[in-house]
């Protein structure tokens, strides 16, 4: 037998967009164990938020990621809404939906596109990378902002949507749908991005549940784990069912994920075609007390905002449980056994990001 | 067939305009509420000193005695803050980005206020 040797992967690696390192135990070319260590982006944020009044801190949970972005001020604000007892109006749930299924968009599509290069297919991650460009254009027309909206507030939300434009940007969705089809048609059956991840990086269903595995990697080895259908937002009025693939590998994930656009653009046209008219927002009175669990479902799976107040404008406590450290034990089993060239396309496939992991 | 899935979107691209943008030469695209810079009309501020209190980045800083406003172009996130909590409406945003700050250049932009108006004398005062 070979003797073991321990190859550092990360944290500044070509495949990873972000700081995850990973000190791999190799046999031959085969990784038996995989110690993964974080520490290199810590910002404090949750620290930050006894410093600060409880509607501006909004920006700062914002801010926790750079691509999910918009789902974490509405896992804040729902806290703070329900500690407050805020009645938020319709339509501001069904702008926050909108935007939350764009977000959704763009953050599938980098991350196909960055899966694509972690395989070595540029192409591929060119054209992905393509259709997002349109997807942030129709994100900074409404928002302001193309990654950063800055929109949610507690007690509703800042901008209006026009119903003509609301009408402007669902025919631009129809005009992209076709172009989404032929980027997931590659995805779905082309032999190189087969070759490349079937049967690589399996996590059972039985592994996936015990080591709380969420979004699509859950989704991927068989979980329904949806948190839209808990129907916070106007997610309750939408018709939709969560995709789930039981392939168990980097495959089943990509597909997952690749499934979601479509259920995104649809769940977007259903917010279009359904939206009440009225007020985006409630006044605010007062400061919370009390404390609240809010979770929602951001495009890497479930995320967990916990907020304690005692009646003064600065927050307690906030801790915030975002899906890529949920996601890292499944990844760490995921690695045990595979091939050293796999690593790159295993990490990718949980969507890592440390950034909003570490805070 | 697996081996020529993008067939389509070659032949598709090859025929198209490219994606990206000759950007100093041309202009970046910019829509009406992108989030540019913040901007201030100093002669409607009254330095109350609100928005440097709800900046979310401290970027701004008020100096009620000597009347001037300053802002870190490269601090500020352009999140529209002091504007909303702008009680006389003095600060807006705009949809234009800070040109580049590059090495020898100041990130604090300084606006300094009108020195504060005496009043003038009344009537009985010049009486007396």
């Amino acid at each position: 037998m070979a003797g073991r040797i321990v190859v550092p992967f990360g944290p500044q690696h070509p495949v990873l967009p972000e700081p995850i390192h990973l000190d791999l135990v190799l046999e031959d070319e085969r990784v038996v164990e995989a110690i993964p260590s974080i520490g290199y982006v810590h910002r404090g944020l949750e620290k930050l938020v006894e410093k600060r009044d409880f509607k501006d801190f909004v920006y700062i949970a914002e801010r926790i990621c750079g691509i999910c972005s918009f789902t974490h001020s509405v896992g804040y604000c729902k806290a703070i809404e329900a500690i407050m007892d805020l009645q938020v109006p319709e339509r501001a749930q069904y702008l926050r939906t909108i935007w939350s299924e764009y977000s959704r968009l763009h953050s599938h599509l980098l991350w196909l596109g960055l899966y694509a290069d972690a395989m070595g297919f540029e192409n591929l991650f060119m054209n992905a990378w393509r259709i997002r460009e349109t997807i942030l254009d129709a994100m900074e027309e409404t928002t302001g902002g193309r990654v950063i909206q800055g929109v949610c507030k507690v007690g509703g939300v800042r901008r209006d949507i026009s119903d003509a434009k609301l009408k402007e940007m669902t025919a631009k969705l129809d005009s992209i749908g076709g172009e989404i089809e032929d980027l997931c048609h590659v995805f779905f059956d082309d032999a190189s991005v087969k070759h490349r991840s079937v049967g690589v990086g399996m996590l059972s269903k039985e592994d996936a549940h015990k080591l709380g595995a969420v979004g699509p990697v859950a989704k991927g080895s068989g979980i329904a784990l949806d948190l839209r259908q808990t129907g916070y937002s106007a997610y309750g009025s939408l018709d939709f069912k969560p995709i789930v693939e039981t392939g168990c590998d980097c495959y089943s994930r990509c597909i997952v994920r690749a499934k979601e656009l479509a259920q995104s653009v649809d769940l977007i046209k259903q917010a279009a075609a359904n939206i009440p008219a009225g007020d985006i927002e409630v006044k605010v009175r007062g400061n919370p007390d009390g404390e609240y669990f809010s979770r929602v479902e951001q495009p890497r799976g479930e995320c967990i905002h916990y907020v304690k107040a005692n009646g003064s404008k600065n927050i307690l406590r906030e801790r915030v449980r975002t899906p890529s450290s949920a996601n890292i034990p499944p990844l760490v089993k995921m690695l045990e056994g595979c091939q050293m060239a796999d690593v790159p396309v295993i990490v990718l496939s949980i969507d890592p990001c440390i950034g909003c992991a570490e805070r | 067939m697996g081996l020529f899935s993008m067939t389509k979107t070659v032949l598709k691209s090859l025929f198209n305009k490219p994606a990206t943008i000759r950007y100093p030469a041309e202009p970046a695209k910019r829509f009406e509420g992108t989030r540019g810079q913040m901007e201030i009309d100093i002669d409607k501020c009254i330095f109350c000193g609100l928005c440097s209190k709800h900046c979310p980045a401290d970027a701004i800083t008020v100096n009620k005695n000597e009347r001037t406003w300053s802002i870190n172009r490269l601090w500020c996130i352009c999140c529209n803050s002091c504007a909303e909590n702008c009680n006389k409406d003095a600060i807006y945003q705009t949809n234009v980005y800070h040109a580049p700050i590059v090495a020898g250049e100041t990130d604090v932009d300084v606006y300094q206020g009108k020195p504060v108006e005496e009043k003038p004398a009344s009537a009985e005062e010049k009486a007396a």
